[in-house]
């Protein structure tokens, strides 16, 4: 059977439709996507994320020992701060994609995609050199305030003045009562908060901000809508657009590949010889100029041969317009190169553009 | 929803609706359908003078998640299409019996009608699903 989170009876309640993500049943939508999607761009939406994995290291060398299993840059940070990083394999390919909160040196807790966190967590087992790791997932639920209004609503329901916790900056207190790490980071590509919890209080915290985020036109949002707004982003899924086969570099996510940091990391030396040597393929973000939805799985074509795949894609519900993520040979990676997507056997035209596909105007 | 669905149209197992208008046969999908889809984005049409066969996929039907395939409820010659659904196919979800339809139809053999469900056998249906 699959796992619920805390908030399962909450979504059922509202109407949402459950399905079965990696293991969890967790909603897709409420209303519908595309309102849901609208919600969070141009007012707030609520995501239950309590799916998510927690990993801490707590204890002296804490931050050394993790600092060396991520690619981003720890000891960069300050306390409070917070970084998007790969955990990769000797191939710099992902072992998954993460996010370090650095409380303190002795303190950090990396959060996992649900899909990976066994895995995540054997992995870290194994490669940690010094402080092991503890899976703290039964421990957090979390809920992401995302959109415009997320800022306003989560401020009145707590005494701390968020407005000066910085992008992925984050501290700790009281939301609606409700005891939280109170993180300025997210995946839909608007302002907000993700807020962690206890497990038992979640409930308490959800109601909360449904209740006052209604003056804000506040929306539950499922998996559909976190699709298309990370989709519009060009934000990463791993096992769509990252995986194991395909390096960072080659994802476009050398900037989060710190190659000079002490102690370095795996897969770093693989990654710095192919920055030397330049990417044989990347991923590209592009619109279908023929008529269709590009989807994961679907073959790239050049001149009728497939060169390539497509990782996601969906008609983009604030840029209308149907989008796509795929790899690519580098010589078609440039901003306007052409090539077909190949959809139900029929070649479509596409073309590379800037992303992200959608920026606030 | 059962209950919404019109008794003057005729059903399918894999919730098309067919609409008799004279020599010819209109054709959708139910409120049911739209609403298991949720938001309604691409539709592939066929040609017109495409000829199509009953319980045989016609066309495409995709949602924000999902990719469908539409099957005709009877044989015969596509003589129309619904091109406004190219520029809003969400008129899928707003109007599935009325400017939601897809396809016109001009049957070849008029008994396969008969093979079709009444409004309350589809809503029976529903009901057991």
């Amino acid at each position: 059977m699959a796992r619920r989170t805390p908030l399962n009876e909450a979504h059922r309640r509202l109407g949402g439709r459950m399905v079965d993500f990696v293991g969890w049943d967790m909603p897709v939508q409420y209303s519908s996507v595309i309102t849901e999607h609208e919600a969070v761009r141009n007012a707030v939406g609520l995501f239950d994320v309590s799916h998510m994995g927690e990993i801490e290291f707590t204890g002296p060398g804490a931050l050394e020992t993790a600092n060396k299993l991520i690619t981003n840059d720890l000891s960069r940070c300050a306390d409070g701060q917070a970084v998007y990083a790969g955990l990769l394999n000797e191939q710099g390919c992902f072992v998954d994609d993460v996010v370090a909160y650095r409380f303190s040196p002795e303190r950090i807790l990396v959060v996992v995609n649900a899909s990976n966190k066994d895995k995540d967590f054997a992995w870290m087992q194994s490669h940690a050199e010094g402080v092991k790791p503890v899976d703290r997932s039964d421990d957090y639920a979390q809920i992401a305030v995302q959109g415009p209004k997320a800022v306003g609503l989560v401020q009145r329901l707590t005494p701390v003045d968020v407005s000066k916790v910085g992008t992925y900056r984050f501290t700790e207190g009281q939301v609606a009562g409700v005891q939280c790490i109170i993180s300025r980071t997210g995946y839909t590509g608007e302002d907000g908060f993700e807020l962690y919890c206890a497990p038992g209080e979640a409930e308490k915290l959800w109601e909360a901000l449904l209740k006052e985020g209604q003056q804000d036109g506040v929306k539950p949002c499922g998996l559909g809508a976190r699709d298309s707004l990370r989709t519009e982003m060009k934000y990463a899924l791993y096992g769509n657009d990252i995986d194991d086969q395909h390096t960072a570099l080659e994802a476009g996510l050398g900037w989060i590949c710190k190659l000079d940091k002490a102690g370095g990391f795996i897969g770093r030396d693989v990654l710095a010889k192919q920055k030397a040597e330049g990417v044989k393929r990347k991923l590209v973000g592009f619109e279908l100029t023929g008529a269709g939805i590009p989807r994961h799985g679907y073959p790239i074509l050049k001149d009728g041969q497939r060169v390539g795949e497509v990782t996601s894609g969906t008609m983009g519900p604030s840029v209308k317009k149907p989008i796509g993520i795929g790899y690519v040979p580098a010589e078609l990676a440039a901003e306007g190169s052409t090539f077909d997507v190949e959809i139900r056997g029929r070649p479509v035209s596409a073309v590379v553009v800037k992303t992200p596909f959608w920026k606030k105007s | 929803m059962a209950g919404s669905n019109p008794s003057n149209l005729k059903y399918t197992k894999e919730h098309e609706w067919a609409r008799v208008e004279g020599n010819r046969v209109v054709v959708g999908v139910t409120s049911h359908a739209q609403e298991a889809l949720g938001d309604v984005v691409f539709v592939e049409l066929p040609k017109v003078g495409a000829t199509v066969t009953s319980g045989k996929q016609f066309g495409v039907i995709e949602s924000t998640k999902a990719v469908s395939e539409l099957y005709s409820p009877l044989s015969g010659k596509v003589v129309k299409v619904n091109d406004a659904l190219t520029d809003n196919p969400q008129t899928i979800n707003t109007d599935p019996y009325g400017a939601g339809w897809i396809i016109e139809l001009e049957p070849s053999d008029s008994k396969e009608l008969d093979g079709l469900m009444d409004a309350s056998a589809y809503e029976n249906l529903l009901k057991n699903s």
